[in-house]
Formats: structure tokens, C-alpha cells, sequence
């Protein structure tokens, strides 16, 4: 007798005559969401492409380079004509931040590529065909997360010697083993999806179900990662070469630039402390919200609902 | 079921023109609009309508639950024991909820605290209303279910919410909303959740409960069986309006509105033609940010005329014991 | 309970002996042999084959890797890992003297991390939108992306510059005057707690909010149980589950931290001890100290794992 009258689909609108519009281009589209549902996002991919305008134009728009010393204008505090003032070598501060943008697009691109390729490669080895590879993939994950990063990072170095390509391979290699539990996570319900089964029931190779049907699912979380990632591998660069285990002097890093070898010139010339660390701080700032916006927009499930505790905590820190 | 229609019963709560809004993406979703009823001492009264007609945010403005942001009660009046919950401050509400009022909610997967043993939990109200002398909590925490005939009760008081199975969870929140004797308790789709043949269960053990305290029940429920079966009058919503009440009979088997009369349509009965069909209402229930002119059924309703397009009909007493929203006499178009 | 603990308990050590090769392996796989940077270091200036010979014996060199590995991870249990090249201490009690100061500095940030981050998380989750809450929040986004070195380096150069005062650096143990030492450890503490307290405190806030929204939420407000019941009793639990894992996942970056911080502030703790072996290229001192990192780690998230049990008791009483 008890009869429910609760009819299938409660929450949809009456149907409604379709407004007919030109529908933007994808890229275009996709802009003007991020400027309308997340300005704070929209700013972050301003000072992304500032960060990239200014790492590509680096010779045009400090022609002098990053090392030209000027004995006569040493600890010079800013003014017209440099801009954000010199060092104890008379080196322009402000041609060493844009010389030091380009340093670090270069080591976050090369690293963050690295780390996803790498990511993907174990993530989908890992997840895809599962069994006793899996377990003995994902054990020694569990072994190396045990480490901080910074302490492999040091340990790493000490091994390999500073460089800046041996930093974007440790990097890469570092950030591309932990990422790889994010893409693993991804495969794994990707694979569970019925299509999936479908497809190897119709006797496709693993090769095909890979390409079309898990790649795709996988697309999502690699971009988040991957911006989310940028972040991280400028901060570590920066923090091995402010220890003096990055990329050696002269190169402009900002790390570099407020190391401890400089410390007894910033009591003069606090400018010296102040700009690269402004440089660093605005460009992460750019990177993590340009990141949180895209993660919100591209990959919903990362956004987590009740009960996925931890895709939360994972999110929120950008593991 | 002696009481029905017994007018001479005192009035426990009178709710009168209450109107909450809902902001949802700039707009004012209007979920319950201009609701007026009453509750009678003793009484079992039932609520009645689709989910998304306002049913279950009327319960919750009565005890000012809903959440803020993004509701808002604009107007209106809530008289309990004649004094107006909506005028109370948030001390005085309180103290209110739980002892005088209590609820009960359509999820009990999720009603309960997962992290918390059932006894704290069903202890909470009697310590925070200091219903119960401290050292006989336990006690009346036993006895409480107890009367819900929740077996080893010993055992549950130290269960945490996930070990035991749905229609216990809901014996236990029974348990928790009549801890402090209410005179008013408020069941928002008790049952939905659970098993067809726990159900009945739950009902029937809420029924008794009540009866045997003397309070009083509003019955929430999308489901004309339940109603039938268990409450003294009857109040149908549609689109956060009352659209027909009356006492059970009446609207059970003289059905006036529309609506009420697709909803027994669209009910198994065991009185019709065995191989007849159901026939279930067309189309589904307005969007509340934009309603329809007129009345808000007539895109739905199959004896709508030029009127009910454009001008609103007003509930209106038709018999001694039966009020209706319509413009059209549908027993004259039947 | 007691199951769980010894569950717990017998799945660190496959971990540890997967962690334990992988710092076997990154310090001893390295390309250019260890040996001849040592022979080319002065303290085996004299280049002579028998010398290199005998260091390879005096070092178990001679014997095949896996030999190698087994002798170094029996000792390594024993307690005995090995002697530092040049000083000829053993590793052991050079790790023994440093890892006080770290711990010290990490526990201290961590609480001033959670005393800053869970009551602004929880109060701007419950008063949502309002001016406190977006202070909360544009501190978190902020203290986000400020890296820590810099911040330090900040507080170390510009008090001394404005009015002349600059944080202690002479360190006293803690037993001799624990209030001096606390001055000490005040502001590094500090430093390193603000940058965790904003991926707490975004957390906190997030997962509060995920649990006001849930239905026992409602529930205890239709108790009639005042708001302090609600948010702590009720809501504080639930949300502390997933704050608690996040803190197991920041103790490898709060270690990661401190190394950073104990070089700004001149701390002799772990990290100074690893960046003096890496710059003395003192390879027993290295192994050392990774490996003792990542066991108190591993440690670490023993515990959190505990709490998580004692939080949640879905852990404890499943499988």
C-alpha cells in the first residue's frame, strides 16, 4: 500500500526554449569562464604569462645581462636608473630578477615535464596492469615518500654535484615518483568504468584501451598536476640554490640571490633581500592560484565530495 | 482514530502566513510561500507532497534549522503555545528545540554522528535541557530504547552509529527526539529510507510513542499510504504551497484538488481492477525561481481552465472539514 | 585497539627495508666512485694503489654490493653507522647530538602551527564570509606562497636594520635553561609554523565546512545543544580525521623546513650537521642522516595513523 508518488526527476527546470548564441572558441571560452567563476584565478594566469613573457624576452628587456659588474655602482639603492638597485658587485638587481624569471621557467618547464612524463609513465604501469608490478611500484613509492624532499633533494645533489641540469633531472625525478600516486589513483577508476570492460571484452588490445579510453581520463588530473607541480619544483629550486646546492653563481637565481654567502650585504642594502624574494613570492602566488582554479574547473572529482577525506587533504596541499 | 476532525481540541501550534526564500544563483527561490496550519493538541498531522514542494523546509522553519545562507524566514508567524518562535532569540529558540520540539529526519545512515557512541548521543538532549537528574541519565537513556524495542540495549549505548543497521539507527533517533517528553515532535520522511516492512514497524512504534506521551506529531511524508493509515488530518503542499486539508478521510476518499487527485492516482490500491494501470502525473513540478502565473499546478493539470492561467486561487473552506486551492470543481468535471 | 597497534606496527617494516635500500642505493650508485672522491679529498692526498685498496677493505668495498648492503643494514640495526670520514666519530653520536635541536624546532612549529591554524580554521569555517574569515583566508593564500627562507631571511635583516634587534642565534640546551633556550627556538619556531599553519588552517576550514554541512550537524542543533556543543563536540572531531592525515603528510616538508631554518638561524641541528657532511663530501654522515630522517618519519606516521584510529572508529573496528 505504500506508494510512493516521488516522481524521477525533481530537481530539473521546465524545459525551455535554447538561447541561440555563437559559441566562443574553446581557448576563448575557457578564459572567459576563469575571468567570471575565479578572478583570483584569472590574475594568477596574468602573472603566469607575465612570468613567461618576461623568461622568452629576458635579452630584450634587460639587454646588459645578469652578470655585467659595474665595480663603480655597487649596493646602489633603487632608483631611475636601476630600478630595484645593485649588488655588492654593481650587478643590476632588476636584469638579474628578469634573467633569473627565465632561469626559472627554464628549470620549472624542464623539471615539471620531467616529473609528469614520469608520473604518467609509473602511474599508468602501476594502475594499469595492477598484480605483483603494482605492488612492488607502489612499495617503493611507500619507501621514498618516507624521505622528505628537501633532505633527498640535498642528499641527491651531494651525489650528483649543483647544476642546473642535474637539478631539473633530481627534480623531475623526485616530484615524478610522487606524482605518480595521483595518476595511478586516476587509471585505477578510469579502469573500473564499464566502457572499459566493454572495450576488453570486445577483444581490443591493451595498447587501444590505454590510448582511447584511459589517456583521456587521465588528461585531467596530468594538467593539475602539472601546474600544481610548477609551483613546487620553483620553490625547491629555489631553496637549493638559497642552501648554495643549486644552480651555481653567477646565474641569477632568485634562490641564489638571497643566499647566506649575501647575507652580511643585506644589512646595507635591504633591497637585496627584499626584491627576489617579492619575484618568488607573486610568481608562486600566480602559479597556486592559477592552479586552484584550474583544478576546479577541469577536474571536478579532485574537488572532492562528502566522505573523500582524502582526495581533500591530497588536494589541499598538492600531493 | 476517535480524535478525527475534533475541533474543540486546544491548538499547540499555529502557523500562520510563514514565507522562506532561498537564494540560488541570484534569484529568490520561494520554497515555502505563505503557509498557514495548525497543530491540535494530541493530534497526527500530516504534511503531504513531492519532495521539492516545501514540505521539509516548513519543518524546518518551524524550529529555524534552515541554514543561513543561503534561507531566509522573510515573514510570517510560528505561535507555539501562543508565543511566536520567530521572535525568540537564538538563546531562547534553543532551548526550545529538543524539549518542547523535537525532530526527526529522513536520513538515519547519516542523521547520526559517526564518531560519537550512540548513549552520548542520546544523552545529549537530556543533559543539555537537564530533563533527567544527572546520575539517572543512563538510565533514561535505557529505557528509552527500550521503548523503541531496540533489543540489548545495555550493548547499543556503547555502539557507534555504523554497527548497527537503518531501522535501528531510526529506532535510535526516535529515541533521541522523544528523550525529553516534546509536546511536539516533527518526523520529516521517518521511514523513506528504510525497508518497506520496517517501515510499518517505525510508523506503528511512533504512532503508540506519541499517543502514549500525549504530544503531538507532524508526519512528513511524500507517501498517501502512510498518511492514510496513521494521521488525523491532512495538509497537501504543492510548489511551497497548501494546496487541499482536510481530515484524513475526507482527503482520502473525497479528494478535491487536482493534485490530490493525480497523487491517488498514481497509488497502487486494492480496491481497483486488478490489470488496471497507474497513472502518474504529467510533466514535473515548477521551478520556484520562476513559477508560473496563475496557479502553479495548471501546467500539470488536466481540468485547468483560462483562469487558473492567470489568477491564483486561494485556499478556501468548502465543507466543515475540507479546504482546497482550486478554481475548478473537479467532482462536477470527473 | 592493541590489534590495530600491532597491525600498524608489522606494516612499517617492509617499508623500512625498502627505505633502508634506497638510501643504500642512492649514496652508494652514484656515478664516480665514492672511493675516488675520497682519495682525491686531502686527507688521502697520497694517491697510491695500496692506499685505495686498503680504504676499500676498510671500507667492506671489496665484498659485492649485495654483501655490502647486508653488512651496512645489520650494523645499521645494531646501531652502528659507521664512523665519520674525517672525524672519526661515529655517525651515531653525531646524530645523536643534532637530532635534539631539530626535533625540538620541528615540534614546536608544528604546535604553533596547529594553536595558529585550528581555531582560525574552525572559527572561519563556522562564521563564514565574514571580515575574520577572509582574513583567515588571505593569510593562508599568502603565507602559502612565501617561501619560508625568505621570510626568515626577512626577520633576520630588517628588525636589524629598523630598530637594531636581532633574533638570538647562540644556542643554549634545553636542560641547562630551558627558558633561554625556548628564546632561542621562539622565533625560527615561528617561522616555519606560520607556513604550515596556512595549509592547516585552508584544510581545517575546508573539512569544517564539509561537516556543517552533513545531516548529524542538523541533528545536534535540533537537540537543542548550544553552538559550542555543535562545532566542538560534534563537528571538531569529524574534521580533525582528515586534518590529521594532512599532518602526517607535512612532517616530511616540516623536516624539509627545518634544515632551511637551522641554517638562517645557525641551529646545530640535523640539517646543518647533513649540509656540513655534503659540503665535506662525509658519506657515512650522509647515509646517516637520511636514513635517520626518514625513519622518524616512518615514525611519524605511525602515530598519525593512531590518532587516526583513535578518531575514527570505522579504523579501528574494520577487518
Amino acid at each position: 500500500m505504500n506508494a510512493s508518488v516521488e516522481p524521477a526527476a525533481v530537481t530539473a527546470t521546465p524545459a525551455r526554449p535554447a538561447k541561440r548564441r555563437k559559441p566562443l572558441p574553446k581557448p576563448l571560452a575557457f578564459c572567459a569562464r576563469l575571468c567570471r567563476e575565479r578572478p583570483l584565478g584569472a590574475v594568477g594566469a596574468l602573472i603566469c604569462l607575465l612570468l613567461l613573457f618576461t623568461g622568452i624576452f629576458a635579452d630584450l628587456i634587460a639587454p646588459q645581462g645578469y652578470n655585467a659588474i659595474n665595480p663603480i655602482d655597487r649596493l646602489k639603492a633603487p632608483s631611475a636608473e636601476y630600478w630595484f638597485g645593485t649588488d655588492q658587485l654593481g650587478r643590476d638587481i632588476f636584469a638579474r630578477v628578469v634573467h633569473g624569471a627565465r632561469l626559472s621557467v627554464i628549470v620549472a618547464f624542464a623539471a615539471t615535464t620531467l616529473s609528469i612524463v614520469i608520473s604518467a609513465l609509473l602511474g599508468i604501469l602501476s594502475g594499469y596492469f595492477g598484480g605483483r608490478l603494482d605492488m612492488f611500484i607502489q612499495r617503493l613509492v611507500d619507501g621514498w615518500m618516507c624521505f622528505p624532499d628537501l633532505i633527498l633533494l640535498i642528499v641527491a645533489v651531494a651525489v650528483l654535484g649543483p647544476g642546473t641540469w642535474q637539478i631539473i633531472v633530481i627534480l623531475g625525478l623526485l616530484f615524478g615518483i610522487s606524482g605518480s600516486r595521483i595518476v595511478r589513483g586516476a587509471v585505477l577508476s578510469a579502469r573500473q568504468n564499464v566502457y572499459v570492460h566493454a572495450a576488453q571484452s570486445m577483444g581490443a588490445s591493451s595498447t587501444r584501451i590505454l590510448w582511447h579510453h584511459i589517456l583521456p581520463n587521465v588528461m585531467a588530473p596530468l594538467i593539475v598536476l602539472y601546474t600544481t607541480r610548477l609551483a613546487a619544483v620553483i620553490l625547491a629550486e629555489s631553496g637549493l640554490s638559497f642552501l648554495g646546492l643549486g644552480i651555481p653563481p653567477p646565474s641569477p637565481s632568485w634562490g641564489g640571490m638571497l643566499s647566506l654567502d649575501g647575507r652580511s650585504y643585506m644589512f646595507q642594502a635591504p633591497w637585496l633581500a627584499i626584491i627576489p624574494g617579492i619575484a618568488l613570492t607573486v610568481v608562486v602566488f600566480g602559479i597556486n592560484m592559477f592552479g586552484d582554479a584550474l583544478r576546479d574547473m577541469l577536474d571536478p572529482r579532485m574537488r572532492g565530495g562528502s566522505g573523500r577525506y582524502l582526495a581533500r587533504v591530497k588536494r589541499a596541499i598538492g600531493v | 482514530m476517535n480524535m478525527k476532525a475534533d475541533v474543540t481540541r486546544r491548538t499547540l501550534l499555529d502557523v500562520q502566513d510563514l514565507h522562506t526564500v532561498f537564494e540560488k544563483d541570484g534569484n529568490e527561490v520561494h520554497a515555502v510561500n505563505q503557509v498557514s496550519f495548525d497543530v491540535k493538541e494530541g493530534e497526527i498531522l500530516a504534511i503531504v507532497g513531492e519532495s521539492g514542494s516545501g514540505k521539509s523546509i516548513t519543518a524546518m522553519s518551524l524550529l529555524r534549522l534552515i541554514p543561513s545562507p543561503p534561507g531566509r524566514i522573510v515573514g510570517g508567524r510560528v505561535l507555539f503555545n501562543d508565543q511566536d518562535l520567530l521572535d525568540l532569540d537564538d538563546e531562547q529558540i534553543r532551548r526550545l528545540r529538543g524539549r518542547d520540539i523535537a525532530m526527526i529526519f529522513q536520513e538515519p545512515m547519516t542523521s547520526l554522528n559517526p564518531s560519537l557512541r550512540i548513549g552520548r548521543q542520546l544523552a545529549e538532549p537530556l543533559r543539555v535541557h537537564g530533563s533527567v537528574p544527572k546520575e539517572k541519565v543512563r538510565e533514561r537513556c535505557l529505557e528509552l530504547l527500550r521503548q523503541v524495542r531496540l533489543g540489548d540495549p545495555e550493548k547499543r549505548l556503547d555502539a557507534y552509529p555504523h554497527e548497527l543497521s537503518g531501522g535501528m539507527r531510526q529506532r535510535v533517533m526516535i529515541a533521541m527526539g522523544l528523550a525529553c517528553l516534546p509536546k511536539l515532535l516533527i518526523a520529516d520522511e521517518p521511514t523513506t529510507a528504510l525497508d518497506v516492512t520496517v517501515q510499518a514497524q517505525i510508523l506503528e512504534l511512533l504512532r503508540d510513542l506519541v499517543r502514549a506521551n500525549n504530544s503531538s506529531m507532524m508526519l512528513i511524508t511524500h507517501d498517501l499510504g502512510v498518511v492514510a493509515r496513521y494521521a488525523d488530518r491532512i495538509n497537501v503542499m504543492y510548489a511551497g504551497r497548501i494546496v487541499e486539508r482536510g481530515t484524513a478521510e475526507e482527503i482520502f476518499h473525497h479528494p478535491k484538488h487536482p493534485y490530490t487527485l493525480g497523487l491517488m492516482e498514481s497509488m497502487p490500491r486494492l480496491d481497483q481492477a486488478p490489470g488496471s494501470r497507474l497513472t502518474p502525473i504529467p510533466g514535473q513540478p515548477p521551478d520556484l525561481s520562476d513559477p508560473p502565473p496563475g496557479c502553479p499546478f495548471h501546467p500539470r493539470c488536466r481540468f485547468a481552465e483560462a483562469r487558473c492561467r492567470s489568477e491564483r486561487p486561494p485556499l478556501e473552506q468548502i465543507t466543515d472539514n475540507h479546504w482546497k486551492a482550486c478554481w475548478v470543481d473537479t467532482d462536477a468535471k470527473r | 585497539m592493541g590489534a590495530y597497534v600491532l597491525r600498524r606496527l608489522l606494516a612499517l617494516i617492509p617499508t623500512l627495508l625498502i627505505a633502508s635500500v634506497i638510501v643504500f642505493g642512492v649514496v652508494r650508485l652514484v656515478p664516480g666512485d665514492v672511493l675516488d672522491l675520497m682519495l682525491s679529498e686531502n686527507a688521502y692526498s697520497s694517491n697510491a694503489p695500496d692506499d685505495r685498496a686498503q680504504l676499500e677493505k676498510a671500507l667492506g668495498m671489496d665484498k659485492p654490493l649485495y654483501m655490502q648492503y647486508l653488512s651496512w643494514a645489520g650494523n645499521a640495526l645494531r646501531g652502528d653507522l659507521g664512523e665519520s670520514l674525517w672525524r672519526n666519530t661515529p655517525v651515531t653520536e653525531e646524530i645523536g647530538a643534532r637530532l635534539g635541536v631539530t626535533l625540538e624546532l620541528g615540534i614546536l612549529a608544528l604546535l604553533i602551527a596547529l594553536i595558529i591554524a585550528l581555531p582560525v580554521g574552525i572559527f572561519s569555517a563556522i562564521r563564514q564570509e565574514t571580515l575574520a574569515d577572509n582574513v583567515g583566508r588571505s593569510f593562508s593564500i599568502l603565507a602559502l606562497a612565501i617561501p619560508n627562507f625568505w621570510l626568515g631571511t626577512l626577520v633576520v635583516i630588517l628588525p636589524a636594520l629598523w630598530w637594531g634587534w636581532s633574533p638570538p642565534t647562540e644556542m643554549t640546551p634545553f636542560f641547562e635553561d630551558p627558558i633561554e633556550n625556548l628564546k632561542t627556538f621562539l622565533v625560527p619556531s615561528l617561522i616555519l609554523g606560520t607556513s604550515l599553519s596556512a595549509v592547516i588552517m585552508r584544510m581545517t576550514r575546508t573539512m569544517m565546512l564539509e561537516v556543517l554541512r552533513q545531516d548529524y550537524i542538523r541533528t545536534a542543533w535540533a537537540k537543542g545543544l548550544r553552538e559550542r556543543s555543535v562545532v566542538l563536540v560534534h563537528a571538531v572531531k569529524n574534521a580533525m580525521i582528515p586534518v590529521i592525515t594532512l599532518v602526517g603528510i607535512l612532517v616530511p616538508i616540516l623536516f624539509g623546513g627545518t634544515v632551511i631554518i637551522e641554517q638562517i638561524f645557525r641551529l646545530p641541528g640535523l640539517g646543518q650537521l647533513l649540509l656540513e657532511a655534503v659540503s665535506t663530501r662525509d658519506y657515512p654522515i650522509i647515509t646517516g642522516v637520511f636514513l635517520v630522517t626518514g625513519v622518524v618519519v616512518m615514525l611519524v606516521n605511525l602515530i598519525v595513523d593512531l590518532c587516526y584510529g583513535y578518531l575514527d572508529p570505522k579504523v579501528r573496528f574494520d577487518r
